[in-house]
């Protein structure tokens, strides 16, 4: 490939497209294109066309880097985030170094958003000035290519984690999998039916648990936690905790002894949601992987008050170990998967619906325990009392979304759930349901035909949401019963209605250290809190840290099938980076010339990637050219200049600000203000 | 450019990935609005250095927009809290100029604000055409003797200096 500065002027071609009448609608581009080949020093060849990304258009401009000797090319059309890729692929097709075309936005930033056509034309002039200006000084720049690690980590061992690492597992790539949890499982092993088809969520989902525990390229890392991560994309290098559970996992045969014989109970706030007991020596649920039980200090009669001991003098292979520490471990993984879920919105949050001081308002979590079989009432669907049977029941939707007070987005899967809900609510125990909502939104396959299998099953739906949820009793009949006081907006009246048990279908919401989670491991969170994807629609799975991908609820509410997608299409791109061997990782970086850099070290930290160290003996900072992102921070805070950002530098920028001008100093000519 | 009507310029700063965003969404969307706002893409508001914006001025502009992503959506974490802070060094140092507030403006715009962004450049427009013409390339001509003297110094200095690059300054 040729390019850079032969010590002559460099030989600049612009092309102002039409986009058929988009941008020759507004902007008149034939004149620009006159202007530019008379006008712009250093343009040898100007044209305008009609479609510039055709390749009638494309080969327009390789026909003029081999007959007109071009080496530079400007196009002035779209926006770069539409089509640089396509000019950059037809300047490299005709051997010119892909960096040495840039690109003039006159659509997105001028025709569609002007209305005045000689304003929107100087505009457009602007535009491309500052690119011809800028291109000149371009230099040709080479992808960097990295070795790919083919060991994964995946940190989070819900659904999405578990399938991204089966995935990735069965193709025949090593994989860890990180828990923080004892057993992994996430919230989908506490459900107990998933809609719309009513399979058993622990029957769906125990057999996948198992796989993982025992497939022989995954290392299962429950009760774990990643503390640091350094490196990049392909060689990341990764530190984690693993939390002691006192118990010997070497030797533990996963009886259970030891749990019946503790005589130490507390409520299982995780698990079973706060409605039933654990042992202080547990295991969360019978299924659990893996299955070896953990010691909860702080319930754990031996640790609080030094006496005790019936598991140690029970455990059969000996396995119970009180003198057990935190382990830290070190690997080595060259891509990083995070499926680190959600959590339920906290409704104590929203009083008027009494959530904590009314006994029988329960929250959507709660529910699934009641109803499973396994659950702390054996599937029994009762009051707080553990006895009565409800005669009616409220669900009340989006407590916690679609509420500027709370959370604006929807959760997406609560609609879903509550249907779910009414139909084994009337089926176990034949109450009437009301379902209060603002919209019912069953967006998926097979979802809306629930709903209306619930509309003829018999489940109640009123539009509109609920005010209150009281114990004070106002008419006959309120007395000793909830009263749900509720708009329905469908015939514009307030109404009362007395029921006995009410569910709240809370928010999904980010883990509340997710700001944290995403520092660590180099991702920014949206505003109210999940990680933030590579692209909306066209990346969801990869983000802005190559290397580190994400799935499922982390990134936003979804449902099972949408959250196994995600950990199936994070495992499919880290295996096309395995199976490709190497990265080409974009060569926009910064770097520092180390005659100029005094080592003062105020670069050092700024960056967020770790990508700038010192090197004590030269005293001078160095770059790490895989860990940089580009974003040039460093690169405008240097006092000397030592940092240049490839592609972004000082002089490229300030011939962009001199080009963008050039009409701001009429009498001057845009030549004499280089400095 | 009418005469009746001062069209003012302005440099506009964007980080590539929520702000140029944003703007490309506004016209999209075919949000209209002014069009004295002249982008120059840059990867993160956090590569906005101050000499930038003093080389703008200095070439003519009459307003400078700085804009990035909202604190906390940062494609780069937490650069564009680098950008607040320069920003307010900087507002302070153009202050003591004799630059008006309202020729700099720090805007966030996430990839979605199309049209808070177009507002905002309206709003800028508005501001900056009842300030008036800045005019600095015309003061920087009348006190260019001094100046003159002042570059010969500077660059005798980087000669003597044998600085590598000859980095272009305003």
């Amino acid at each position: 490939m040729t390019g850079g500065n032969g010590g002559d002027r460099p030989r600049v071609g612009v092309y102002v497209c039409h986009c058929g009448t988009n941008i020759a609608g507004t902007v008149d581009v034939e004149s620009v294109a006159r202007w530019a080949g008379e006008s712009l020093p250093g343009v040898a060849v100007a044209r305008e066309y009609k479609y510039m990304c055709s390749s009638l258009g494309q080969d327009l401009i390789q026909q003029d880097i081999e007959k007109e000797g071009l080496d530079r090319v400007v196009v002035a059309a779209c926006s770069p985030h539409l089509h640089e890729k396509t000019f950059r692929r037809a300047c490299a097709k005709a051997g010119l170094n892909p960096f040495l075309m840039q690109m003039a936005n006159i659509r997105e930033h001028v025709s569609w958003s002007a209305e005045d056509r000689a304003l929107a034309t100087d505009k457009a002039r602007a535009e491309v000035a500052a690119a011809v200006r800028r291109v000149e000084h371009h230099r040709p720049l080479e992808p960097v290519k990295v070795p790919v690690n083919p060991a994964t980590l995946v940190v989070g061992g819900g659904i999405a984690g578990i399938q991204a690492a089966l995935e990735l597992a069965d193709a025949g790539y090593p994989v860890y999998l990180v828990e923080r949890e004892p057993s992994i499982g996430g919230h989908m092993a506490q459900f107990d039916k998933t809609f719309p088809t009513l399979d058993c969520a622990a029957c769906i989902l125990t057999p996948r648990m198992s796989e993982v525990g025992q497939h022989e390229n995954v290392t299962l890392m429950a009760y774990s936690e990643v503390e640091e991560v350094t490196g990049y994309v392909g060689n990341f290098h990764v530190r984690v905790r693993r939390k002691a559970r006192f118990v010997n996992e070497a030797t533990c045969t996963g009886c259970g002894v030891c749990i019946e014989k503790c005589p130490q109970s507390v409520v299982d706030e995780v698990f079973e949601a706060g409605l039933g007991y654990r042992k202080a020596i547990y295991r969360p649920f019978p299924q659990a992987v893996p299955k070896f039980p953990v010691i909860d200090k702080a319930a754990c009669t031996y640790f609080q008050r030094g006496k005790c001991k019936a598991c140690e003098i029970f455990c059969g292979p000996k396995s119970i170990d009180f003198q057990q520490q935190d382990e830290v471990v070190q690997i080595e993984v060259g891509n990083i998967i995070l499926a680190t879920g959600y959590e339920l919105f906290d409704s104590r949050r929203l009083p008027q619906y009494g959530y904590g001081r009314l006994a029988n308002v329960f929250t959507s979590l709660e529910f699934e325990r009641l109803c499973n079989a396994a659950g702390p009432t054996n599937g029994k669907i009762v009051l707080r009392d553990g006895v009565t049977e409800p005669k009616r029941i409220a669900i009340v939707h989006c407590v916690g979304s679609r509420d500027k007070n709370t959370n604006e987005y929807c959760s997406a899967v609560c609609c879903m759930s509550a249907l779910k809900f009414g139909h084994l609510l009337m089926e176990k125990t034949g109450a009437e349901v009301w379902s209060f909502y603002i919209d019912m939104r069953p967006l998926h396959k097979g979802y809306e035909e629930f709903y209306h299998r619930l509309l003829d099953e018999g489940m109640r739906f009123v539009r509109g949401r609920v005010a209150e949820v009281t114990d004070a009793a106002r008419e006959a009949g309120e007395e000793g019963r909830l009263i749900v006081q509720y708009e329905d907006t469908l015939i514009g009246k307030q109404r009362r209605l007395p029921v006995d048990m009410v569910f709240l279908m809370g928010a999904l919401e980010p883990r509340r250290d997710s700001k944290q989670v995403g520092l660590r491991f180099g991702l920014s969170c949206s505003m109210d809190g999940w990680f933030i994807e590579r692209h909306p629609k066209l990346d969801p799975v990869a983000t802005m840290t190559d290397g580190v991908f994400i799935a499922g609820t982390c990134q936003g509410p979804k449902d099972i099938p949408d959250s196994v997608a995600q950990g199936a299409a994070a495992s499919a791109r880290v295996q096309g980076m395995i199976s490709k061997g190497s990265v080409l990782v974009e060569p926009v970086v910064a770097s520092i010339a180390d005659e100029r850099c005094s080592g003062c070290r105020i670069c050092n930290t700024l960056c967020p990637f770790n990508a700038i160290s010192f090197d004590a003996e030269a005293a001078v900072s160095r770059i790490n050219g895989v860990m940089c992102k580009g974003c040039g921070t460093c690169v405008a805070a240097c006092p000397a200049s030592a940092i240049s950002g490839a592609h972004f530098d000082d002089t490229q920028v300030g011939a962009e600000i001199e080009g963008i001008l050039w009409d701001a100093l009429p009498e001057r000519g845009m030549a004499e203000v280089t400095p | 450019m009418t005469e009746t009507r001062f069209e003012p310029r302005i440099v506009g700063f964007f980080c590539n990935w929520c702000s140029y965003r944003a703007a490309d969404l506004a016209g999209t969307a075919r949000i209209k609005y002014a069009p004295n706002v002249r982008v120059i893409r840059l990867m993160c508001s956090g590569r906005v250095d101050p000499t930038f914006v003093l080389k703008a001025f200095a070439c003519g502009a009459d307003g400078v927009m700085i804009a990035g992503c909202h604190p906390g959506e940062c494609h780069y974490l937490n650069q564009n809290h680098k950008t607040m802070r320069r920003h307010a060094l900087l507002r302070h140092t153009l202050r003591a100029l004799g630059v008006a507030d309202e020729r700099l403006r720090l805007q966030w715009a996430s990839a979605a604000e199309g049209a808070q962004l177009a507002q905002a450049v309206d709003e800028m427009v508005a501001a900056v055409r009842a300030a008036g013409p800045l005019q600095w390339p015309r003061h920087l001509r009348e006190d260019a003797p001094g100046l003159d003297g002042l570059q010969r110094a500077a660059q005798a200095r980087d000669r003597a200096a044998g600085a590598p690059h000859g980095e272009a300054r305003a």
